[in-house]
């Protein structure tokens, strides 16, 4: 074997970093040895997220990579030694320590330094720049010894408003510090966004507290009477009163050492290479910021990287070469998205220009592409960047369908569906392709993100990536089929959606039935309540029916929500929020008659809590006789339909909403579905419904409705997306009925409609042609099957009512059917009942106890 | 002697609760028994199990209303609030889902002793587990 070459590093940065990383991971006969010099006291860490410094990051966790890599018997890692000369014929590199390495290949990986202007007064305490941890360290403890010192804020200026200006600005924010932009140039990132997006930033900026000064020039920095930074004084307006200023005013290549060797130099500094990082000399390299590559410095990681990578395949015997940089950039600055990629100033020949600027939040788009309207070719997004991983990929391909899709707020209209080539670029800081993604999956069976992102190193830097790769990964897990299991639960290992159909199929109408055709052991409480919903949904039969009840979750169980104390609250049904006053009062004198807690529930209805098992009887028989019926409060079912108020009265409403609301609510009363599903009904497009957060949303237009699906409020907010737009009544009726019909039978258990509709293959637009376009040719059994829930649905509560057997279930005690359960306790609040905590049990403040309520039946 | 996991029967008298035909399978019933509730299950196999009404880990009265099933083939009954899942047959925690007991209350149930006779359902209270 060939004796170990030495290769020698100077810089310990970034892409020092993955020059060596790359190195050990490919040099796998162990050919080389790499020492890295770094003038910097500690391992390469992550500048790019320096900022988090000041949001509580420790120096140690912005580490770069795994730490063992500087425990690999060919690295070694000299902190705290600057290379001060080289001797090209000797091949030796000296350090401030007078220490030599002789190298046989020589990196050159030195960045670039915080430049600033010859400004009078730069020299002030006070006065820093912004590029290292040490910077960082020292502006924090400046800044906090100041407000100590001053007993009050620290006025912080930052002179220049490009990306780094304002990643300082942010900075001194998080110090408590206020902080003034003073940019030279006419708007904010000149070099990133036009005059439109620059307006737009100032703005967001702005409204975040940051003040802006463009079009100023600093003359002078002014010391205050102890001599420290006291003052701003411009080029024209006047003077500013400063306690620390930060310069970001951008960085020039540290080529010191090249030019000492008479390596030539770029026409603005830094080493020149060729396509494959060599130097004029074959025995030296030179990458990241430092190198002058295809005629100019690039002062991004994403480059860098690729720069390393190139190195060390040509060391390897590879033929990469330098591609062209990716000047693509996406950041979240003070909380504001901003993103430039490709042509982002249109300076191809014909290029045009779609622009979207919406003032009042603060959005401003522009997309450039090609002459006949097809090719991307970069863009600008500020205030709203969620379309950049899905776009910049896209730079020199096809937008697909309207590119307007992607310039309009999310869910304005469809966002074209574009799969991406395997070449398209989807992390640009460490270059890893769509492909080599899918290859994760499909080649090295990582079947998670985190398992992706350490296989590819995609996601890993500034993170702008990740759901991207994350929908990648997920498209690719499902085609390989490894998909986390969808086994119901230990008894069936069936998703609910086969469960649902094996059951339609087989017409099997009892639990024991199916479990035992179809499943082993005898259920639990996950599979039993999922078979009583599909039944429910299937047969329309009671849910209390034969051995029903037994499969019933909690709430089904007895048709009430059960609390925490074990008592229940009665939710009657109020369609579209209408309600008549003899209900109203019929719902107070039962909430007083029972000592019932009354409240207004986020769905235009009234909630009466604190119910016992044995009361709902008699409660409910009260509500039926006078016209009620059950609100379904308890059920994965229908809940309600909201609605405003609509045509009928307000001055705007363009269609009767609250009509409208109550027809779908009288619909779909009671059909038993995965999860629950809500729907609204808005007048007009002010949405005083809220209808687009609901699973199926309506409002009214000029010439009829138009209907949205797959909303979500809880947890996960989702806005629902448009499904036909103006259609009439009928038209309305028809679609919404399939599209439930389709949730109901295919989504899994306790599946909203909005993660149904994502997983959905094809999305939205596939279940647009299964219920619209009929695709699929079930329509007919779809629209039978809503027919047959419509025609028989009854009012379970009265049902109920009317029968002895199912009555039985609604005693407190087999042997004491109207002994009020003892351990209820409860306390007066406002002016109504509410459960005792555990203390006030115990310290005896208990005021009402259930066996002194009064008890009607 | 190792007290067992169902809890020593009290060798008392046994307290007859209701008759049998009462119960419907798979469905539970709260019984009030020398004023200690009483959760009692009828299973498809004809089994009859009792075990504490009071859910420990809500501190409500509710064991009665959960769903019985079965876990690797040991009958069991999920809580109707939180969903913890417990044996019938020796009262174990078999799904804490990740929560802990109420204050004051051990994370098991106390089984009670029961059995049918003359078409009668009889329990025999047991020690409740745990001090
Ligand atoms: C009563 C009420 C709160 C209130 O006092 O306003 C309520 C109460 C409960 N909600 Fe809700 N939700 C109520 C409106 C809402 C709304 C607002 C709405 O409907 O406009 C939402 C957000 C909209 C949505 O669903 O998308 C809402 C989202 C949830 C969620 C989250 C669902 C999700 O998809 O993430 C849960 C948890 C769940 O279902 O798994 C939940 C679960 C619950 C449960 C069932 C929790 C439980 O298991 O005990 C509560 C039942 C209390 C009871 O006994 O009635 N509740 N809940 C509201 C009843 C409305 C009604 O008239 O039926
Ligand atoms: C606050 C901040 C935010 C940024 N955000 C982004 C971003 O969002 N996206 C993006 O793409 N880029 C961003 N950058 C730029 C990115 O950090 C750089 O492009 C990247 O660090 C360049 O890597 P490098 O290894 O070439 O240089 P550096 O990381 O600067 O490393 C050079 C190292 O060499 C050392 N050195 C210099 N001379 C010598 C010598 N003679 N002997 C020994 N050691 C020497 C230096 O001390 C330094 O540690 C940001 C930079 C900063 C400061
Ligand atoms: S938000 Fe939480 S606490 Fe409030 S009602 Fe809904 S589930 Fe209960
Ligand atoms: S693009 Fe920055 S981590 Fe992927």
């Amino acid at each position: 074997m060939a004796q170990t070459k030495q290769i020698v590093v100077v810089g310990g940065g970034m892409v020092a970093h993955r020059f060596t990383e790359a190195m050990r991971a490919r040099d796998t006969e162990g050919r080389f040895a790499v020492t890295v010099l770094a003038e910097e006291p500690r391992a390469p860490y992550d500048r790019v997220a320096l900022t988090s410094y000041f949001t509580g990051r420790k120096p140690e966790e912005l580490a770069l990579g795994d730490p063992s890599l500087w425990e690999d018997p060919l690295v070694t890692l000299e902190r705290d030694a600057k290379a001060v000369s080289v001797d090209r014929a000797a091949r030796t590199v000296t350090d401030a320590h007078g220490r030599t390495y002789p190298y046989d290949h020589l990196v050159m990986a030195t960045g670039s330094y915080a430049w600033s202007p010859p400004v009078k007064g730069s020299d002030l305490p006070g006065v820093f720049v912004y590029r290292t941890i040490d910077d960082v360290a020292a502006l924090r403890g400046y800044v906090q010894q100041r407000r100590r010192d001053l007993g009050r804020t620290v006025r912080g200026a930052v002179i220049g408003g490009g990306l780094l200006g304002l990643e300082a600005a942010g900075a001194l924010q998080e110090l408590g510090a206020t902080s003034t932009v003073v940019q030279f140039a006419d708007r904010l990132m000149n070099l990133q966004v036009d005059e439109g997006g620059g307006q737009a930033l100032s703005r967001l900026i702005e409204n975040t507290g940051v003040k802006v000064r463009c079009n100023t020039a600093t003359e002078e920095i002014r010391a205050d009477k102890h001599g420290h930074v006291g003052s701003l004084k411009f080029a024209e307006q006047g003077e500013q009163l400063v306690d620390v200023v930060v310069f970001a005013t951008g960085v020039r290549p540290r080529d010191e050492l090249g030019r000492d060797m008479g390596l030539p130099l770029g026409e603005r500094g830094g080493i020149v290479v060729d396509d494959t990082c060599l130097t004029e000399d074959p025995a030296i390299s030179a990458i990241g910021e430092v190198a002058c590559i295809q005629g100019s410095c690039i002062g991004l990681i994403a480059p860098g990287n690729t720069m390393a990578e190139i190195a060390v395949d040509r060391l390897l015997g590879g033929v990469s070469t330098f591609p062209g940089a990716d000047t693509a950039a996406k950041l979240k600055l003070l909380g504001v998205d901003v993103a430039s990629f490709g042509d982002a100033f249109a300076t191809t020949p014909g290029a045009l220009e779609l622009t979207y600027a919406d003032p009042v939040a603060g959005v401003y788009k522009k997309l450039v592409v090609s002459d006949d309207a097809r090719t991307l070719l970069g863009g600008i997004l500020v205030g709203d960047a969620s379309a950049y991983a899905s776009l910049r990929p896209l730079v020199g391909s096809e937008v697909g369908g309207d590119p307007a899709g992607w310039l309009l707020p999310e869910g304005a209209i469809e966002r074209p569906n574009v799969e991406l080539p395997d070449e398209a670029g989807v992390c640009s800081c460490n270059n890893v392709s769509a492909g080599a993604i899918r290859g994760a999956v499909t080649e090295h069976g990582c079947t998670d993100l985190a398992g992706v992102k350490a296989c590819t190193k995609a996601g890993t830097s500034c993170g702008s990536c990740l759901p991207l790769v994350k929908k990648i990964m997920g498209t690719e897990l499902e085609k390989a089929g490894i998909e986390v299991s969808n086994a119901l639960c230990e008894h069936f290992a069936m998703s609910r959606a086969q469960l649902f159909s094996a059951v339609q199929v087989s017409e099997l109408r009892t639990f024991s039935e199916i479990i035992e055709r179809f499943g082993t052991g005898r259920g639990c409480d996950l599979c039993k309540p999922a078979i009583g919903s599909i039944l429910a949904t299937l047969y329309n039969e009671h849910v209390l029916a034969a051995d029903r009840a037994a499969l019933q979750d909690t709430n089904d169980r007895v048709m009430a929500n059960m609390q925490k104390d074990g008592t229940y609250s009665v939710v009657p049904r109020v369609p579209g929020g209408e309600i008549l006053p003899e209900h109203l009062i019929l719902i107070g004198q039962i909430a007083q008659d029972y000592g019932l807690y009354t409240k207004i529930t986020g769905g235009q209805r009234i909630d009466m809590f604190g119910a016992r098992l044995e009361q709902l009887p008699s409660i409910w028989k009260r509500l039926v006789d006078a016209g009620m019926e059950s609100g379904h409060a308890y059920g994965k079912s229908l809940r309600t339909v909201k609605s405003c108020v609509g045509s009928d009265w307000c001055r705007y409403g363009v269609q009767d909403s609250v009509g409208m609301a109550i027809a779908l609510e009288l619909r779909y009363r009671g059909l038993r579905s995965p999860h629950k599903f809500k729907l609204g009904v808005s007048g007009c497009a002010r949405e005083c419904a809220e209808a687009r957060g609901k699973d199926v949303g309506v409002i009214a237009t000029d010439k009829g409705w138009n209907v949205y699906v797959g909303g979500n409020g809880g947890f996960t907010p989702k806005h629902a997306q448009l499904l036909v737009e103006d259609v009439d009544d009928a038209t309305l009726f028809k679609v919404i009925d399939r599209y439930l019909m389709l949730y109901v039978r295919t989504a899994d258990r306790l599946q909203r409609t909005a993660p149904w509709q994502e997983d959905y293959e094809g999305g939205l637009d596939a279940i647009r042609s299964v219920i619209v376009d009929d695709s699929l040719g079930i329509c007919a059994d779809l629209d039978a099957h809503m027919a047959r829930h419509i025609n028989s649905y009854e009012d379970e509560w009265a049902a109920v009512l009317n029968d002895p057997e199912r009555l039985k279930q609604f005693t407190a005690f087999v042997n004491a059917p109207e002994q009020p359960d003892p351990t209820l306790a409860y306390v007066e609040q406002r002016g109504q009942r509410r459960p005792a905590t555990a203390s006030e049990r115990s310290d005896g403040s208990v005021l009402i106890a259930p066996a002194t309520l009064e008890v009607r039946s | 002697m190792t007290t067992t996991a169902s809890g020593v029967a009290r060798d008392t008298t046994t307290v007859a609760v209701c008759a049998y035909d009462r119960l419907t399978p798979e469905l539970g019933v709260a019984a009030l028994v020398d004023g200690v509730q009483v959760a009692i299950f009828r299973l498809a196999d004809g089994s009859v199990h009792a075990v504490q009404n009071l859910d420990p880990f809500s501190g409500a009265s509710v064991m009665s209303r959960g769903i019985t099933g079965d876990k690797a083939g040991e009958p069991t009954i999920a809580s109707p609030i939180y969903k913890q899942v417990f044996s019938l047959l020796d009262g174990r925690c078999l799904a804490t889902m990740d929560k802990e007991p109420a204050a004051g209350h051990e994370g098991r149930l106390t089984v009670h002793r029961v059995c049918v006779e003359d078409g009668q359902v009889r329990i025999a209270l047991a020690e409740p587990a745990g001090p």
